[in-house]
């Protein structure tokens, strides 16, 4: 301890009290502060190129989330679409049909009436042809039967015996 | 740089061949070693002069290869001289009809014979002129700055030139300054106070790192193995500290309880605490300058034993066995060189950090 107190140089404390002070003020001045400012300047310059590229990359997801978004609903409208022609022409079909057999039970119910009517028709047709003939027939025979004396003489008797005055 | 380091080590270890001379005869034995032992002693310490290497001629005087450095006096009136006046200690400089005698390094008044008058302590009880010569010491702190300020001055201009991108050699040390930035001030400091304390951490450091790399060369620089260097840039760090203390840290330091207790709780607790803390104050970067001097001399003085040894063995065996220590301790002292500046400023970051911590004082310590 008695050669340290000994070997203290008061001098050479002194001049490195003032060069060192000298030398931290200039190179505070010249150096360091040039230094750490564009240091510093760098940084901030990556960060906000970091911080813009990030923001560009989030730009485009909310692009492609919307255009996703619209494809989606292109999709649906069109499929809301299909579904509503198929519904149509459902509908039209089950229509068309209604009313092809309302139609068609219409005509046959005519069709049944009109051949009910001809049916009434020919069979009054047939029955007055029937009467006209069955007319003609017995003319005809009687006619014939009446044709000469003996037989109109036998037909009178036997008329006469049938009626025998009941 | 590494391949820089690894000549710088060679060097070094080769430094002391050209000042340690052997003598051939038995005596010369003892003093041999006496002679390593004053030459360690001699370059731990500043010098008057910058001298390179000494030979010693047939004639058994020394030829010193340096150069002389200005003496700067204050003894009833401002002196200077050249140091080669002293001749290396060997004769007296006669100023203004006053006498000085460079002595172990230190310039006492002497009569006209040149009495160096001890006390019972072998101390010289000569009168010491106050000294501020431009030492060795001295001329390397001056060109430590200076490198450093046209390093760094450049790093900065490179920046303005090429848009912030560094070139050269700033590649190597802009890591360096943002380590010391991110992981030494804002780690400690805090991000919203680390930027006033940039420019001393920055500065201590390199210039530590720097000088700690000089004394590893064959200049044979001893500067922050010196405890005036040291204890200088402690004292800027207290001055620091203390200077820019914010008013939690003062009462942090008078009230370390805080609201905890009332007050004749306390009482008792601060008749003890004050005291160790008032003492912490000072004892944080007392720790300093001791830690940086006590390394880097250590350092120096088990490579120059290990180089010693060289000359003492003078046997195939020992003198390359001991240059190969001196080699490994030598590279084991760049790391130190290195380290040592780290800690100087992590701690002196440390202690800007608590002088500038800013709390709520319902929070919990």
């Amino acid at each position: 301890m008695d050669k340290l107190i000994e070997d203290f140089s008061l001098g050479l404390f002194f001049w490195q009290l003032v060069l060192f002070i000298g030398l931290v003020l200039l190179l505070r001045k010249f150096a360091w502060k040039p230094i750490l400012d564009s240091v510093g300047e760098r940084e901030e310059g990556i960060r906000s190129a970091l911080a813009a590229a990030e923001n560009a990359k989030k730009e485009m997801q909310n692009v492609t989330a919307d255009s996703e978004k619209l494809l989606k609903e292109a999709r649906a409208e069109r499929e809301a679409m299909l579904k509503e022609a198929r519904e149509i022409k459902d509908k039209l079909i089950a229509d068309s049909k209604e009313l092809a057999k309302v139609e068609g039970d219409k005509m046959m119910k005519q069709a049944q009436a009109a051949i009910e009517s001809e049916k009434k028709a020919a069979v009054a047709d047939i029955k007055s042809q029937v009467a006209n003939l069955s007319v003609e027939i017995a003319e005809k025979v009687i006619k014939e039967q009446l044709s000469n004396k003996d037989k109109q003489l036998k037909l009178v008797d036997d008329l006469l015996g049938d009626i025998k005055l009941n | 740089m590494t391949k820089f380091l690894f000549v710088a080590t060679i060097f070094v270890s080769m430094s002391a061949f050209a000042s340690i001379e052997d003598g051939n005869d038995e005596e010369g034995e003892k003093s041999l070693k006496a002679e390593i032992t004053e030459y360690i002693d001699h370059h731990l310490l500043d010098s008057h002069d910058f001298s390179l290497f000494s030979i010693e001629q047939e004639d058994g005087s020394k030829k010193h290869i340096g150069f002389p450095l200005p003496v700067i006096l204050w003894d009833e009136g401002l002196k200077f001289f050249s140091s080669s006046k002293f001749h290396h200690g060997e004769t007296l400089a006669e100023v203004d009809g006053n006498y000085y005698k460079l002595y172990h390094s230190k310039i006492y008044k002497t009569d006209a014979a040149g009495t160096i008058n001890y006390d019972e302590k072998h101390h010289a009880t000569n009168v010491k002129p106050l000294d501020f010569s431009i030492t060795k010491g001295v001329v390397m702190i001056f060109i430590t700055g200076l490198l450093m300020f046209l390093l760094f001055r450049g790093l900065a201009k490179s920046y303005a030139k090429n848009g912030s991108i560094p070139k050269g050699i700033g590649r190597f040390f802009e890591p360096i300054v943002l380590y010391i930035r991110d992981d030494i001030a804002i780690a400690n400091i805090g991000e919203k106070r680390y930027k006033k304390y940039m420019p001393f951490l920055l500065t201590v450091f390199f210039f530590i790192w720097f000088l700690n790399m000089f004394g590893m060369t064959p200049l044979g620089v001893n500067v922050t193995g010196n405890i005036a260097v040291t204890a200088a840039l402690a004292v800027l760090t207290f001055l620091l500290t203390n200077l820019t203390g914010t008013k939690d840290y003062w009462m942090h330091l008078f009230n370390p309880l805080g609201d905890s207790m009332p007050w004749y709780g306390k009482l008792p607790l601060y008749i003890i605490l004050i005291p160790i803390e008032i003492l912490g104050i000072f004892i944080k970067p007392f720790s300093l300058l001791i830690r940086l001097y006590a390394n880097m001399t250590a350092g120096h003085i088990v490579i120059m034993s290990l180089i010693g040894l060289m000359f003492i063995f003078k046997s195939w065996i020992g003198s390359p066995l001991s240059f190969g220590l001196a080699f490994a301790i030598s590279l084991i002292e760049i790391l130190v060189a290195l380290l040592q500046a780290y800690i100087f400023t992590m701690l002196s970051a440390l202690y800007f950090g608590f002088a500038s911590e800013e709390h709520d004082h319902a929070e919990a310590h």
